[in-house]
């Protein structure tokens, strides 16, 4: 049913229960994925909160933009491999084949890892150059918003290993099925917001 | 469309659903303790908000004892004062009605009125509890670290929050900005329970808009919840930044005690916004439980259905929308550009509009009803006398020239009390009064509950009436003392102890209402498994209080709304949702079900 004729509906007058049993059944979604579609959007929130705060302070005289460092760029191609990887692992999935989820997660899983420590090292480099949290508020900005990006996708590794670990164990493709997908989407959703954050970072 | 009348429709098998497996607990620490049953986890949450909210309380007898008798108790000087106010304000906003609301009666209601076993991640749903009360814990903690809570009050305005002069401003204000994150973390696990359950969760035959406007009212609150909350969440992050790294988010330049600090450059009025983005949606996140289950009470407790069931939906989720384009109508004082107050007058009085329908629609529904006036009624009808109240001077505090110079006067500390204090409580008084038989088994006292009710009732606008008053004279909001002013009566001290003894008085009934809750657990009269007849699923249980999968063996099956009461030829005054229309004598109902479409 359609969210229009879901709340339209005149419940007053209607009575009885579907007449084609296979109507509701079951939810058409699993719950896992609502609850990640749910999730996402508090996380939306977050991060557009952040950004608009970016974008205020942005307008201050004392903001001076930081320099980009080159090792950003390579860390992106390693989150975009990354996100490939795990949708690999779905369709693997899909197509039943335990070999292609195992590999896909893994390869997911390392290339996430080698995002992370890409960045400490810019982390390390910038703060070698010079560029404390406290020297400018683009330089606090660009720390908060990396490490709040970074604990994101470290949450997302836990999920990851108790999949790659279910993975391992069960020789059901079927059953890990889901949490794969949910990786996948959580990875793509995370690596869109690394690329929004970029984009804002090079732009400023 | 084929003619199907209703005698088909009662003959289709339920559809054969796989139920999901349930969690049971093996021992009597997962049971009650670790415990992912979403009736424990609400029961858990309940009684740790009511337990901070007493601290609440107490804290704002001390302010009141200060503001009626100044310098009369050597033991409250002005820093006590301030982190007094500040506590207050933070904890009874957010540690107690946020999470009674939603921790409570979410977690409780949400599963049984939809009709599923349990909330659809219970492992999400006990960590949700347990974070928020580490969050609590961690506020209470600020009370005896050195220097105290936080006094900046509870809108934690920078720079003055993380500046030596403000009470609490070293370790204070960090637990302070900890506790939030952290409740804001575990109530985000609490969140997705509660939308997805609802939105997965729901039983053969439940239909959104057969939802009782309960659900529907927790169910949009939630989501406003996890919009807005983030908002605090980033000026937590960044103000602790602030304080522990040396950032200057939001620190200006500026000299503290003669030396010029470090910081530069910062705004305080950014993190207003980001305050007040969280801050006004807040209020209907308290609002809109309050709302629904309003409608509900009303409903049951004049045996008719609620007017304009569709409209109070569509109002719950247009005030839900609009409630995040007003934020700045706090912020009228701050400075910003005119052009915005315009903007954000306009978007605060549109709301009145649905607010206004949702108040005709609760008044219809009483016109011609059959009204019991039992105890959850009661509280209903004062919660609508309350908010009416508190509503109207809210539309005088939403012009920008009738605001500037109210703002800061106790005029808005006697708005905010009756709408978003004593409305949502009265409400929250209701409904345990209305559910208390069914989560307990026994009725609640009714000689004590009507001394509540009255005292608190009463209590109440002697409390916030006069302090209007006080407000147009000018009396400012959050000073310690104002000792002699040109424009300030010596009459208006006189007012303000009279305000202080009725605060005392109010707060006693709490201490009888809570004497009540634990006196009837053991002597209360037994109650039966739906005293007040209703017909939503909750009072449809097997048992009473519902067991572990709330409801035995098959989940009931849902063939109507939730307000079919005193239906035109049915035998009894109400029918259950799950009553088939076969069972049904009498029918008023004329159109059956669309059978498939297609």
């Amino acid at each position: 049913m359609g969210l229009f004729q879901q709340l339209t509906e005149k419940s007053w007058i209607e009575e009885g229960v579907e007449a084609d049993p296979r109507e509701r059944a079951a939810p058409a979604h699993a719950n896992g994925k609502v609850g990640l579609w749910v999730f996402l959007g508090t996380i939306s929130s977050l991060f557009m909160l952040f950004l608009s705060a970016n974008y205020v302070r942005m307008g201050y005289p004392d903001w001076k933009p930081m320099s980009e460092h080159g090792l950003l760029w390579f860390n992106t191609g390693l989150l975009v491999v990354s996100s490939l990887a795990m949708q690999w692992a779905v369709t693997a999935a899909r197509r039943r084949k335990l070999n292609g989820v195992r590999n896909g997660l893994a390869l997911g899983g390392i290339f996430a890892f080698a995002f992370l420590a890409g960045q400490l090292l810019v982390w390390r480099d910038l703060v070698d150059q010079g560029h404390y949290i406290t020297t400018n508020p683009a330089n606090a900005f660009y720390y908060v918003l990396t490490a709040l990006h970074g604990l994101h996708l470290s949450g997302g590794l836990v999920a990851w290993a108790r999949t790659f670990a279910r993975a391992w164990r069960d020789h059901n493709v079927f059953d890990v099925r889901l949490s794969v997908e949910l990786c996948a989407i959580y990875w793509h959703y995370l690596l869109g917001v690394w690329i929004v954050l970029f984009a804002v970072l090079l732009i400023t | 469309m084929a003619d199907v009348t209703n005698r088909d429709i009662d003959y289709v098998a339920p559809a054969e659903v796989e139920e999901e497996e349930l969690y049971h607990a093996h021992s009597w620490i997962t049971k009650y303790v670790f415990s992912q049953d979403a009736k424990v986890i609400a029961i858990q949450y309940s009684l740790t908000a009511i337990a901070i909210g007493l601290v609440g309380l107490v804290l704002s007898w001390l302010m009141r004892l200060q503001l009626g008798f100044p310098d009369y108790f050597s033991f409250i000087d002005a820093e006590h004062y301030y982190q007094f106010i500040t506590m207050h304000g933070m904890i009874m906003v957010v540690y107690l009605l946020t999470a009674l609301f939603l921790g409570g009666f979410g977690n409780y209601f949400i599963p049984l009125m939809v009709g599923a076993r349990d909330m659809v991640f219970p492992y999400v749903n006990m960590l949700s509890f347990w974070i928020y009360l580490i969050a609590v814990l961690v506020l209470v903690a600020s009370f005896f670290v050195e220097g105290g809570p936080t006094g900046a009050g509870w809108t934690l305005y920078p720079p003055q929050t993380i500046l030596s002069g403000t009470p609490g401003s070293d370790g204070g204000i960090v637990l302070m900005l900890v506790s939030l994150a952290l409740f804001i973390v575990g109530f985000t696990m609490g969140g997705l329970n509660y939308v997805v359950t609802v939105l997965q969760g729901r039983t053969r035959g439940m239909t959104m808009m057969r939802l009782p406007l309960t659900v529907w009212g927790i169910f949009i609150a939630t989501i406003l919840a996890l919009l807005a909350f983030p908002a605090l969440f980033v000026g937590a992050i960044m103000m602790l930044f602030d304080k522990l790294l040396g950032t200057s988010f939001f620190m200006p330049a500026i000299v503290e005690l003669g030396e010029q600090l470090s910081y530069g450059g910062g705004s305080p009025l950014l993190f207003q916004h980001l305050f007040w983005f969280f801050g006004h949606p807040e209020v209907y996140i308290v609002a809109l439980p309050a709302f629904g289950i309003v409608s509900d009470l009303i409903s049951v407790h004049a045996r008719k259905n609620i007017f304009g069931y569709r409209m109070m939906v569509w109002a719950l989720v247009a005030i839900g929308g609009l409630s995040f384009i007003v934020w700045a109508h706090h912020m009228y004082v701050s400075g910003m550009n005119p052009y915005f107050g315009f903007f954000f007058a306009t978007t605060t009085l549109i709301i009145a509009i649905p607010t206004a329908l949702k108040v005709y629609n609760w008044v219809l529904t009483l016109w011609q009803g059959d009204i019991h006036l039992t105890l959850p009624m009661l509280f209903a009808l004062a919660f609508i006398v309350t908010f009416v109240n508190g509503g109207i001077t809210g539309l005088f505090l939403g012009n920008v020239v009738v605001d500037v110079p109210l703002s800061d006067t106790m005029f808005v500390v006697a708005h905010f009390h009756m709408v978003m204090g004593v409305a949502p409580l009265l409400v929250i008084f209701g409904s345990i009064y209305h559910w208390y038989p069914k989560i307990t088994g026994r009725m609640l006292n009714e000689g004590m509950g009507q001394f509540h009710f009255w005292v608190t009732f009463l209590g109440a606008y002697a409390i916030f009436f006069p302090m209007h008053y006080l407000g147009f004279l000018g009396v400012p909001r959050r000073y310690y003392e104002i000792g002699e002013t040109m424009f300030v009566p010596d009459s208006a001290q006189t007012l303000s102890a009279f305000i202080t003894v009725m605060t005392l008085i109010v707060g006693f009934s709490q201490v009888v209402f809570l004497f009540n809750l634990v006196w009837s657990l053991f002597h209360g009269e037994k109650a039966d498994p739906n005293p007040w007849r209703a017909t939503t699923l909750e009072w449809q249980t097997p048992e009473t209080p519902p067991g572990h999968g709330n409801f035995g063996k098959a989940l009931p099956i849902v063939y109507r709304w939730a307000y079919d009461y005193s239906v035109p030829g049915a035998k009894e005054d109400f029918i259950p949702q799950n009553m088939p229309p076969s069972k049904v004598s009498g029918k008023k109902k004329t159109k059956p079900r669309r059978a498939k479409r297609k």
